[in-house]
């Protein structure tokens, strides 16, 4: 979850990531921000999120990105 | 005679009342409806006495715009949709340029209506839509109409970073929509799943092919395309058949080699135009849609959207790029050398066009007008305004039209004139690397080399161009990006993409 808070904070910095809630539907994190979202988780957990995990909901807050992360590291 | 746009949106409401117009994410909305809130806030704006004046639109993407801009026109003055998502200084800009007779804007906008200077009046969209349709009053409009009144300006960025509207008629539309519709069999059955916002060109296309045939205008909603699975159920649920998208918007799709989990089952065509198609994108596609329709359409705001379009009709490497093809029907395109003279075939040259697919010009702005909506240079026996592209082209050996680059952003490093284009085609066929962006410093007289993929790639890049390109076309650096920064049209931002690589 740490992690996840700094490659977060890299991405775009001055965000109370702890609290949100709509980091998307908020539009609080642009398309830019994700792609590299997604790129980052990818190489730091050696995970693969495919278009069928990249949905708004799995983004949303820090604690959905923990979840779909963890999810496919099990795999 | 179809004088305007209303003429033939009246005819497709005659034929098909009951026809979806537009839909967006939350809801469609029939032809007879869209015609019925048109004329009611045309009715709204007309009560003002304002004619062939601009009124601007400043609203959310989404099912109310196609209303307004049609309101505007039944009004009979020309719309101007602005970009609500444009930083203020830029809206104040236009407005500046525009000083409009009226601004129809949604609720959620009243603060940044307020703040404008000047006298307008203030059109809150949903109050408009409940006025009283006012017959006679928009008949009266209707018949001091002509064909050459403008019916709306698109604003484009300009070098300079001062935004110029391109002032576009009535007429413009009719001849280019014509084209369209017969060139792509455009019909009452098409289905259109639009991504352009409305204030970019290319959204005019799909807009008024469909208002003139009674097709579908589906808009897709911006945040699908960072969310592909969205997109393709979105697709499905309207039955989308044909889309015209800028190239990036397509390139989603083999970023995340979407298609290995789900597909779009309707479409039929897939137009693209807006920058360079890479042939990577397109053998994607082919591979899972080999039958399908594949158009390269080519053109500026200033000819309306397209003057020069090529339907893929063979195999291309990852490594060529597509012809831009012929010209439109009831489109002239010259390839001028520096003095103004035609050059031959294979050699490269400026675009020009002429034909009633070129705009009247830049609203308020005669000199940057006089600059390039220009006589002839071949003859100056007649007025014939011709439009200066300001894109390198040449003929191929087929007699396709190339597409080269801008004049503007040609390189000329060590003695040699450059296309970055040719630098940028090499790279994107690399395996890895989604795009490839060539910059040039003028400062240090460097080639910098940005490409969208892992930073690993550099070695294999550095071989590539040893391999394909001559020296003095070898970048000096390379500087990978997650993704590129883009503009709200979603086509690369080259200005942006410099600042950035410079400033590193």
């Amino acid at each position: 979850m740490e992690r996840i808070y700094e490659i977060l904070s890299t991405i775009k910095p001055g965000v109370d990531y702890e609290n949100a809630e709509n980091l998307v539907d908020g539009k609080i994190l642009t398309s830019l921000n994700i792609a590299r979202l997604v790129a980052m988780l990818n190489d730091e957990f050696d995970i693969e999120i495919t278009p069928i995990h990249l949905i708004p909901e799995n983004f949303n807050s820090v604690k959905s990105i923990y979840k779909l992360v963890t999810m496919l590291d099990g795999e | 005679m179809n004088k305007t746009i209303l003429d033939y949106f009246e005819k497709t409401v005659n034929s098909y009342p009951q026809n979806i117009a537009v839909g967006d994410n939350d809801c469609e909305i029939t032809y007879n409806q869209l015609q019925k809130k048109a004329q009611a806030i045309g009715t709204a704006i007309a009560k003002n006495d304002s004619l062939r004046s601009p009124i601007a639109i400043l609203m959310k993407r989404g099912r109310n715009i196609p209303a307004a801009m049609l309101g505007a026109l039944y009004s009979g003055n020309f719309y101007v949709v602005l970009d609500c998502e444009s930083p203020i200084g830029r809206i104040s800009k236009i407005m500046d340029i525009l000083s409009p007779a009226a601004v129809i804007y949604e609720s959620e906008f009243n603060e940044i209506v307020n703040n404008f200077k000047g006298a307008f009046i203030k059109i809150d969209f949903e109050n408009s839509t409940k006025t009283q349709i006012d017959n006679k009053l928009l008949k009266n409009i209707r018949s001091q109409l002509l064909s050459t009144d403008p019916a709306y300006s698109i604003f484009t960025s300009g070098s300079t970073g001062s935004p110029k509207g391109v002032l576009i008629t009535h007429l413009n539309v009719i001849s280019y929509i014509d084209w369209f519709i017969n060139c792509f069999k455009i019909d009452e059955k098409t289905v259109f799943g639009s991504q352009t916002p409305l204030y970019f060109s290319m959204s005019v296309t799909d807009l008024f092919a469909s208002f003139f045939k009674g097709s579908a205008y589906q808009m897709i909603p911006k945040e699908y395309f960072t969310f592909p699975v969205k997109l393709v159920e979105f697709m499905n649920e309207r039955k989308v058949n044909t889309i015209y998208w800028v190239p990036s918007a397509l390139g989603m799709a083999v970023k995340f080699d979407l298609f290995k989990y789900c597909k779009p089952k309707y479409l039929e065509k897939v137009m693209f135009a807006g920058e360079v198609m890479p042939v990577k994108y397109l053998n994607y596609w082919k591979r899972y849609f080999p039958y399908l329709l594949y158009a390269n359409l080519f053109g500026p705001t200033e000819t309306t959207d397209i003057c020069a379009y090529y339907i893929v009709d063979r195999e291309f490497l990852d490594s060529q790029t597509l012809p831009i093809g012929v010209p439109c029907s009831n489109s002239r395109l010259f390839v001028f050398d520096e003095k103004g003279c035609e050059v031959s075939n294979g050699v490269e040259g400026e675009l020009y066009v002429s034909g009633p697919f070129v705009a009247s010009g830049y609203y308020r702005n005669k000199v940057k007008t006089n600059e390039v909506f220009v006589q002839n240079p071949l003859h100056n026996k007649f007025p014939e305004i011709v439009y200066k592209t300001g894109d390198l082209v040449r003929k191929n050996k087929k007699g396709e039209l190339e597409y080269l680059g801008r004049k503007d952003f040609q390189i000329k490093h060590m003695g040699y004139r450059i296309e970055s284009g040719e630098i940028e085609s090499a790279f994107s066929a690399v395996n890895g690397v989604e795009l490839a962006v060539c910059i040039y410093n003028s400062e240090d007289d460097k080639l910098i080399l940005a490409y969208e993929g892992n930073e690993k790639l550099i070695n294999t890049l550095k071989v590539t161009a040893e391999k394909l390109l001559p020296q003095y076309m070898r970048p000096h650096k390379y500087e990978a990006f997650d993704e590129f920064p883009k503009n709200a049209n979603g086509k690369i931002d080259r200005k942006l993409l410099k600042k950035i690589i410079l400033e590193k």
